[in-house]
């Protein structure tokens, strides 16, 4: 037990004193929200600089008309569609719209021309358009007064809430929970492969430079891997928790500096000061956000973050380290790393195509309990909400998965450290499998 | 009284046999020489001591008692595929090695500086083993191994990598750890240094044990009772109960002769017969070295190695 303590003791130490350790430490905190920042940044400006764009209507049928809004202006052009396309393509206007005259109970033939091809959700746009027109035509036809029309138009805007347990109703947002999934998510597949490839380089490190020995001849070679195992993840552990506290004191800092706050108090002060009704509506707006955020369990998400990046970095971890201890070369680690990294890329996979459609379905649900894939689309479910006997399940076999590749790992772990030179297959690593001390 | 007594270890891996039946006693205070061609099962049967692999059968009993995990305190390992990890210091690293070994943090700095001190290495304290040459890093290699003061110290190999200097600097230390009361067990196939340091030896061939013993004994054993005679004028012919092998000229009028005697009879008998055909300048008995001894079991337990 010693030992293995200082196995981890040094595994923590040579990383954590590595110049490399510290740049990633502080630069990452100061990098990443520089990142999203500059990145929503842009996309406002973006916003902003569009210009209106003129989008040409060739309306034949004389039935409809449009409104200009925002981002697009409309003008009306005259002629055969062969002369108005001609004239668009010389034209600097973005669209061209071709109505042909259609028949009512049948519309068909409306083309759309644009000099780039257009985006699915901007012809959706045109055609919910048109739709709702026809619809509105259809309806004056039937004998419905313009007035009974627009009585007909009603918006309605839902509010989602969570009801828990314990009766208490939250109010949630699918945006956040979504982005909550997704960062955790996708985090804990990159501290996978970042910290798995660590251990894996580790090993073959002490396998070339041939300290194996001396060292196996003082600690069991299990212990010898579950201490670098260890070791490694204790790295990970402090780099995140430093991360967690910069970007806090960062985000904090960020905050106070553009004037929100968390604290309702104090927000709903300055909503009172606010003088112009339009400023106390962007504040109540801010307020929701505020809420919403407040409402996150930040504590459970972190703790259940830490447990399911240990259980998933100790099964895979071991992996690693099992696939490090058999080869000579990181060269020849390639043949046996594609079915560690399989069901990583699955979990992941799963996590984009199935968690944030239906993130209760029984697949959701079965990947979510399958300890290789677990910790990857746990995190991502874990903002919608999933009932405490399903994280409880998920964590059990997540233990006994890592009990079970630990032990496999430790079975390959032992002779592999030990063979210099060997040519290693999966048939080999069978027979080490089987192999008795 | 032996420190370390093998008893009947046998091993195989799937089809290979690596030992079988290997016993022997390596008697406490001494330098056991462990010898044998290339894959005849040394490092097995090490690896074996070391606890890191574990027999099919016999058992191992260190001062008496079976050996187990709390020995490790009391045995230190230098392997023949040795290294050290290149990017931690010396300092930390002979701290962590001698903590494995299960000193203490203060008493494994203090140790590992009164040794660099003594191999006047006091300079590299702080320097990363990279920096190292080969030999220098062999110097920390070998404090590693010897600074928990063992009771027994297994050394495979131990003057490869080493220039002569630094060679004989590490054999004047083994012999130290000795005097001082460690029991060495040293590997090698280098046969000058065992006919320089070792007490006792013991040779495996072929997975199996084929000859132990002191060394005195082991070379009474294998006399053959030839004698080696520098001579002027004439020539020894073959007579009675002694055979001429060979003659050759050595120089100055010199020649030198190899003749086939018996183990057994004595030499005065055979001078008196040489003294009167030539005139002698040196009669001395030829006691065979380790070398020959080596070279001849193993080539006479394997005919083909011997045609070639």
């Amino acid at each position: 037990m010693n030992k293995i303590f200082l196995v981890i003791q040094r595994e923590f130490m040579s990383r954590v004193k590595k110049k490399s350790f510290l740049l990633a430490t502080i630069l990452v905190p100061l990098i990443f929200p520089a990142v999203i920042g500059g990145m929503v940044y842009l996309a406002i400006q973006n916003e902003k600089n569009k210009e209106t764009e003129v989008v040409q209507v060739l309306d034949e049928s004389g039935l409809l008309s449009f409104e200009d809004s925002d981002r697009y202006s409309y003008k009306s052009v005259e002629g055969s569609l062969e002369s108005a396309k001609d004239e668009f393509s010389k034209s600097e206007d973005f669209a061209l719209i071709y109505i042909p005259d259609f028949d009512i109970d049948k519309p068909e033939g409306v083309v759309f021309y644009a000099k780039t091809s257009p985006g699915v959700n901007l012809v959706d746009r045109f055609e919910n358009n048109i739709e709702a027109q026809i619809r509105d035509i259809k309806l004056t036809r039937s004998g419905l007064t313009e007035e009974q029309l627009d009585q007909l138009k009603t918006y309605v805007r839902i509010d989602s809430f969570n009801i828990t347990e314990t009766g208490d109703e939250k109010k949630s947002d699918a945006g956040f929970t979504f982005g909550i999934g997704y960062v955790m998510g996708f985090l804990i597949y990159i501290f996978l492969f970042a910290y798995g490839a660590q251990v894996m380089q580790g090993v073959i490190e002490e396998k070339n430079s041939k300290i194996v020995e001396v060292i196996v001849s003082t600690v069991r070679p299990f212990h010898m891997m579950i201490g670098k195992v260890v070791g490694v993840a204790s790295v990970g552990i402090f780099q995140f928790l430093i991360w967690m506290i910069l970007m806090s004191v960062i985000s904090f800092a960020g905050m106070s500096a553009f004037g929100l706050s968390i604290d309702p108090m104090e927000s709903s002060q300055m909503m009172q000061q606010a003088d112009e009704a339009s400023a106390v509506q962007a504040n109540e707006k801010v307020q929701e956000i505020m809420t919403i955020i407040r409402d996150i369990p930040i504590t459970q998400i972190v703790l259940l973050f830490v447990f399911y990046f240990l259980g998933g970095y100790m099964l895979y971890g071991a992996l690693f380290a099992a696939v490090g201890s058999a080869v000579d070369t990181p060269a020849d680690a390639q043949q046996f790393m594609m079915p560690i990294m399989m069901p990583i890329i699955v979990g992941l996979m799963g996590l984009f195509m199935f968690v944030f459609n239906d993130p209760h379905g029984s697949v959701s649900f079965w990947l979510s309990v399958i300890p290789f894939t677990s910790p990857i689309v746990m995190m991502g479910r874990i903002g919608f909400g999933v009932p405490a006997w399903e994280i409880a399940l998920s964590m059990v076999t997540l233990v006994g998965g890592f009990i079970f590749t630990l032990w496999l790992a430790g079975r390959i772990y032992r002779i592999g450290i030990l063979m210099h030179g060997a040519k290693v297959n999966y048939k080999v690593l069978a027979k080490w499998l089987m192999q008795k001390n | 009284m032996s420190l370390l007594k093998v008893e009947n270890i046998s091993k195989s891996y799937s089809e290979h046999q690596a030992l079988s039946d290997v016993s022997m006693d390596i008697p406490e205070k001494t330098i056991f020489g462990l010898l044998g061609p290339n894959g005849a099962g040394k490092t097995t049967l090490i690896r074996i001591i070391n606890q890191i692999i574990e027999a099919d059968q016999g058992a191992i009993l260190f001062d008496g008692s079976p050996l187990n995990l709390d020995h490790i305190r009391n045995i230190g390992y230098l392997p023949e595929e040795r290294g050290l990890y290149k990017k931690m210091k010396v300092g930390e690293q002979l701290v962590y090695l001698g903590q494995l070994r299960g000193l203490s943090m203060k008493e494994a700095s203090k140790r590992g500086k009164a040794w660099c001190q003594k191999l006047e290495i006091m300079d590299w304290w702080g320097k990363k083993i990279e920096d190292l040459s080969k030999g220098m890093a062999q110097k920390i290699q070998f404090i590693a191994t010897v600074m928990h003061e063992p009771k027994l110290i297994i050394l495979d190999e131990p003057f490869s990598g080493f220039d002569p200097v630094n060679a004989n600097l590490i054999k004047d230390e083994i012999l130290e750890l000795r005097e001082k009361g460690a029991t060495i067990i040293f590997s090698t196939h280098r046969m000058e240094s065992v006919e320089q340091l070792c007490d006792h030896v013991a040779m495996i061939h072929k997975s199996e044990k084929i000859l132990d013993g002191s060394k005195v004994e082991i070379k009474e054993k294998f006399r053959d009772g030839s004698y080696i005679v520098e001579f002027k004028e004439g020539e020894i012919k073959t007579g009675a109960g002694y055979e001429v092998i060979s003659t050759e000229e050595i120089g100055r009028g010199l020649k030198r002769s190899l003749i086939q005697y018996s183990a057994e009879g004595n030499p005065n008998e055979l001078l008196k017969q040489l003294i009167g055909q030539v005139e002698i300048h040196s009669f001395v008995e030829r006691i065979p070295s380790m070398n020959d001894i080596f070279i001849s079991l193993v080539k006479g337990e394997n005919p083909e190695l011997a045609e070639a």
